[in-house]
């Protein structure tokens, strides 16, 4: 028997037990999977806890429960990945020997990488929603803020589905005017990019939509310190703040500085087509893990998934690495008051006008903030549990992106 | 594309002035573009910027403040102080390497 290891069953590493457990010869072939932690989060449902519309009960299930029968779920953590010997070893002192290693690891938040984050308000007046933690326990902040200055904070790129902290801007000013309270609340969004997104098209819309709301954008922030209700720059800027809701750094997991295979950030040096690491051509690596320059988002996995197993199979069967991931992401932008923003693009075209998945018939509507898109993003909740964690095929959703529908203009960004 | 005289040479820049070939690249139009930026060359400037081309060199990408940190050896306090008002961007102008690519 020869044995494929995925280390990580999130997101990422359940898809793609999902579709291995499926595409492979199970008499030539055992799939094991890791997870340190049992449960499985839906994690954009993060964003809706702290504004009371979902609980933290809401977004946790069991793990086990998605991972399909005759694949092995092993519930440890990986102490180190030795690369050359094709061995992983775990905490507890067991070792695990594979002919192919698929690394789903994530990322994480790490506040401790900004001076005086921790010490100075941590989970008093700083919460971030990166965690169900985190969410809520700004849940339980929220109900008792009753006014004074909110910064939205990004510490440095890239981060964990870049258009969070645009929605928590959005639906914090929602969550004070329904509230009754907006005029005695001053939100700033405080971004180390030029603008409020990275993509230039989608920044103006997004910029726009700020000034609108009454956020006030500060741009270029590089954050040096947080001293208590202050951000401080390198430049010495200041913000002050009665509470922050930050995106601490985030980092790709510690087993990578332990094992050789990481970046600065601990991501793993991927290519970006083939999702194979530049490593070891027997290890592959998908998702939030990856240094690739496409989002670290939950439709991104989806996408990959589809390509890496593609790619596995080939590389089984000695053939090359054929598929090719495009960069393909697409996310909602929930804005509050009932509405949302969609966005579909890929590693060459930015976000642009149009609709999706359908041309004309939609019914999401491109880079427009409409109605249908926020119970687009309502029913993922479900659609992720029940069809896309499961791999059921979503109708007219393609790992690669289509132009169809698209308003593409001659000026539009081709990277 | 466009072309722009600078330290008596033509060099091929992007509408925002970044070199696109870097065998233009010379230690004087580094100073001439500096110079543009308002700023005078010292032997600190010059590690930040033979880091970056060497790190460029190998990686084929264009580091980030925090690889210029931990790898460089540079801290981003300095980085500020040597390259105001937007640090990356400066230095990797003068290098005669890529705009920044903000990160998705």
């Amino acid at each position: 028997m020869k044995k494929i290891l995925i280390i990580g069953a999130g997101t990422a590493g359940t898809m793609m037990a999902v579709h291995l457990s499926r595409k492979l010869n199970r008499k030539e072939w055992a799939i094991t999977i890791l997870d340190k932690d049992e449960n499985h989060y839906y994690q954009p449902g993060y964003l809706f806890i702290p504004f009371g519309i979902y609980t933290k009960q809401d977004v946790i299930r069991k793990g086990a429960k998605y991972i399909p029968a005759g694949v092995e779920y092993l519930l440890a953590q990986a102490d180190q990945i030795i690369a050359e010997q094709n061995r992983v070893k775990l905490k507890d002192g067991r070792e695990i020997a594979y002919d192919i290693l698929i690394i789903a690891t994530g990322t994480n938040i790490h506040p401790e990488e900004t001076q005086g984050m921790v010490e100075n308000g941590w989970r008093e007046n700083i919460f971030d929603i990166y965690t169900a933690d985190g969410a809520d326990a700004l849940s339980k902040k929220l109900p008792d803020f009753r006014g004074g200055k909110i910064a939205i904070h990004v510490v440095e790129m890239p981060i964990k589905c870049p258009v969070a902290p645009l929605e928590i801007a959005f639906m914090t000013d929602w969550y004070f005017t329904n509230k009754g309270i907006r005029k005695d609340v001053a939100i700033d969004f405080v971004t180390p990019m030029a603008g409020a997104f990275s993509k230039p098209a989608t920044a103006k819309v997004m910029g726009h939509m700020l000034k609108e709301r009454g956020i006030n954008l500060v741009t270029d922030f590089g954050t040096e310190r947080v001293e208590y209700g202050k951000l401080v720059s390198y430049d010495k800027g200041t913000v002050d703040y009665d509470l922050l809701i930050t995106t601490p750094t985030n980092m790709g997991d510690a087993l990578m500085a332990r094992s050789g295979l990481g970046d600065d950030l601990n991501y793993v040096p991927t290519d970006k087509h083939t999702l194979q690491a530049k490593a070891k051509d027997n290890i592959f690596a998908l998702g939030d893990t990856t240094n690739l320059p496409s989002s670290k988002a939950g439709s991104v996995v989806h996408f990959q998934s589809e390509i890496l197993t593609e790619n596995i199979l080939s590389y089984i069967q000695g053939k090359e690495l054929k598929a090719s991931f495009d960069g393909h992401s697409n996310c909602f932008i929930e804005s509050g008051y009932g509405k949302a923003f969609l966005l579909d693009f890929n590693y060459e075209l930015d976000p642009v006008e149009g609709t999706y998945p359908l041309p004309f018939l939609g019914p999401f509507s491109l880079l427009r903030e409409t109605r249908l898109n926020h119970l687009g993003k309502m029913s993922m909740k479900f659609v992720y549990w029940n069809i896309l964690l499961k791999g059921i095929p979503v109708p007219g959703i393609a790992s690669k992106m289509g132009r169809m529908g698209k308003i593409i203009p001659e000026t539009a960004s081709i990277q | 594309m466009a072309t722009k005289e600078i330290a008596g040479k033509t060099v091929n820049v992007t509408e925002e002035g970044y070199l696109t070939d870097p065998a233009q690249w010379t230690r004087e139009v580094a100073q001439a573009i500096a110079a543009e930026e308002g700023i005078t060359l010292t032997d600190a400037h010059w590690k930040v910027i033979d880091f970056l081309k060497k790190d460029f060199a190998e990686a084929g990408v264009l580091a980030s403040m925090r690889r210029i940190n931990k790898t460089g050896g540079i801290a981003t306090k300095d980085l500020y102080d040597l390259f105001p008002d937007g640090p990356l961007k400066k230095a990797a102008r003068i290098a005669g390497l890529p705009k920044p690519t903000s990160c998705v």
